[in-house]
């Protein structure tokens, strides 16, 4: 079984488009979409929820007023500002780390297990999903992350999948390294901007601290055709797999709209064949590593 | 914070979204540049952070970002696992006759220091990434960068902040999402601009966005940027929850092109320093307002 994730660094460059396209042009596979703070690869997949699950994940203090004397012990010693002079928690800057309950000298702190979200299994027409929903203003994406791959692994494995495809987050922090470590190739979609080569170089950088290679591909690359020219370069330069370019068509935002069985249908011929052609260039690489 | 002085406070605009690559970074550097002075540029996308191909600031202070780490003085250590026991991250490992820690799971909490009965814990700092500070013509330019292999952005991202001049417009260019580096970055600003598209997923993530920053309770307004692509459905959302929308950049091939290249659209394209200066007027206010 392999396992390939889609990054970009920058945000917006096409991770999920390309993602929904791979996910309707490959066969046997599972999809994990670990962009789980901001998900959206379900508005193009429709899928039909089986079961979901709450995700606990770290703790959260509380502080039991009728047992607090108000020493102040803890605030001195919480290092994430995280205690209001009213000796209240402020859920979103704790992290649990429990330092207020080792100084409190009345034992009026504990440390409570906290929801940070859900995570789903659902049927798509293209195979089994798994995606996930952080609470808003949670932390640990990361390990929500780490979840749903571990689902998506087991189903896999029981259903005799080949590969799990990983629509991933952008940036470069928890959640990304969360995605892509243990895979076998990661895709990166970048367009045709300064922004978009400065991000790709460092998510390439991660994945390479990783072992894993890593193959790229343009999307919207005729926006600006020179732009294009010196990513490819910078492909050969630092050894990155090029995979190919995806034209820029207003059309594939009105696919993305119907999102479903028309997702497809509705693309552009040429968008369709730029994703074919780099899903074919993917695949062989794929069973090379 | 002191209120009695908040008429001639300089306002600190955090520009979010919740999907990325909607034009957080277009919109920040190009309304920098509109103001030209008393203002500053603070990218905290310290993940991928792009102001600078944009600003081109010249830097002249670079600083490095660093957290505490503890540090096990294995001669007094008695292998007792109280640290181990007190860390809730499992950054600590005591072994039959030493010990391990994994710096990369560490918070920096401090707990294992507080939990150590024979003071066998120091701490030391390690790099997490860099500081930049330098000025691009008038504009103050402040710019954090994760290290590449890096987990955790928020530190470094409140380390930026920590470098913020209070008698200067602010404007902080974040991250995008909804969880802990968004917040790290917009929590304590006066006012949210959230750049969206008119896109499923760009109205489906500003949703997010904005029960983020009414958890947050600071006011905020909405700039639609690719205007003309995709649907309608964001307008009709705005004007449903009653948010105001500040701008709108429309989707032009000339506009895209002139951002590819690291070009200010303000400086490029004519009449959209104006409508930029508008959109500032109309945030200040309800800036104002907001008092």
């Amino acid at each position: 079984m392999k396992q390939l994730a889609i990054v970009s660094g920058k945000g917006g460059t096409g991770k999920t488009t390309v993602s929904a396209a791979l996910s309707l042009l490959s066969f046997n596979k599972v999809i994990v979409d670990c962009d789980v703070d901001a998900s959206n690869l379900h508005l193009i997949l429709n899928p039909e929820i089986q079961m979901w699950t709450d995700f606990y994940s770290g703790k959260k203090a509380k502080i039991n007023p009728n047992v607090c004397i108000k020493c102040g012990k803890c605030l001195e010693e919480c290092r994430f500002n995280a205690i209001s002079d009213s000796y209240e928690i402020k859920k979103v800057k704790c992290t649990g780390c429990g330092a207020c309950k080792i100084v409190c000298p009345e034992d009026a702190i504990s440390l409570q297990s906290n929801k940070a979200g859900k995570w789903y299994m659902s049927n798509t027409l293209w195979g089994t999903m798994l995606h996930a929903e952080l609470g808003i203003a949670e932390d640990n994406s990361g390990k929500l992350v780490s979840c749903i791959r571990q689902k998506a692994e087991s189903v896999a494995q029981k259903e005799g999948n080949d590969l799990i495809i990983i629509d991933g987050p952008p940036g470069i922090g928890c959640p990304v390294i969360a995605s892509i470590t243990g895979v076998d190739l990661v895709l990166i979609v970048t367009e045709p901007t300064q922004s978009g080569l400065h991000d790709a170089l460092r998510v390439h950088k991660v994945a390479q601290g990783f072992n894993i290679p890593s193959s790229l591909c343009i999307n919207k690359f005729d926006l600006n055709p020179e732009m294009s020219e010196i990513i490819q370069k910078e492909c050969k330069y630092k050894e990155i797999e090029y995979v190919g370019e995806i034209p820029f068509k207003n059309e594939v935002v009105d696919a993305l709209v119907s999102g479903g069985k028309e997702f497809l249908d509705k693309l552009p011929a040429e968008v369709v064949n730029a994703l074919n052609n780099i899903w074919k260039r993917v695949e062989v690489k794929l069973s090379y590593n | 914070m002191n209120m009695s002085v908040a008429v001639t406070e300089k306002p600190i605009i955090s520009i979010a979204s919740g999907k990325g690559g909607t034009g957080k970074t277009t919109f920040a550097v190009n309304l920098a540049s509109t103001l030209s002075e008393n203002v500053q540029y603070v990218d905290l996308d310290v993940e991928a952070p792009n102001g600078h191909l944009f600003l081109n600031p010249y830097v002249d202070k670079e600083t490095e970002a660093k957290v505490p780490i503890p540090v096990i003085n294995d001669k007094k250590c008695t292998l007792c696992g109280k640290c181990q026991e007190a860390c809730q991250f499992n950054a600590l490992l005591i072994l039959e006759n030493s010990s391990m820690h994994f710096p990369e799971l560490c918070h920096g909490c401090g707990a294992c220091l507080l939990a150590c009965p024979v003071g066998a814990i120091d701490e030391d700092y390690r790099p997490i990434g860099k500081i930049q500070e330098g000025n691009s013509g008038k504009i103050k330019f402040l710019s954090g960068i994760l290290n590449e292999g890096e987990v955790k952005s928020p530190p470094l991202i409140a380390q930026v902040k920590n470098k913020i001049s209070s008698d200067l417009t602010t404007i902080l260019d974040c991250s995008p999402g909804s969880s802990c580096p968004a917040i790290e970055a917009i929590e304590g600003s006066n006012y949210v601009v959230m750049v969206t598209e008119p896109t499923p997923f760009g109205l489906h993530d500003l949703r997010l966005a904005v029960e983020m920053v009414r958890v947050l309770k600071i006011p905020f307004g909405v700039v639609i940027n690719k205007a003309g692509l995709g649907d309608g459905k964001v307008y009709q959302y705005c004007k449903e929850e009653n948010i105001p929308i500040l701008l709108e950049i429309p989707f032009q091939k000339n506009i895209a092109a002139e951002c590819s290249r690291g070009n200010l659209i303000v400086e490029k394209i004519p009449g959209m320093k104006k409508r930029f200066l508008e959109c500032y007027n109309k945030i200040m206010r309800q800036f104002r307002w907001g008092r």
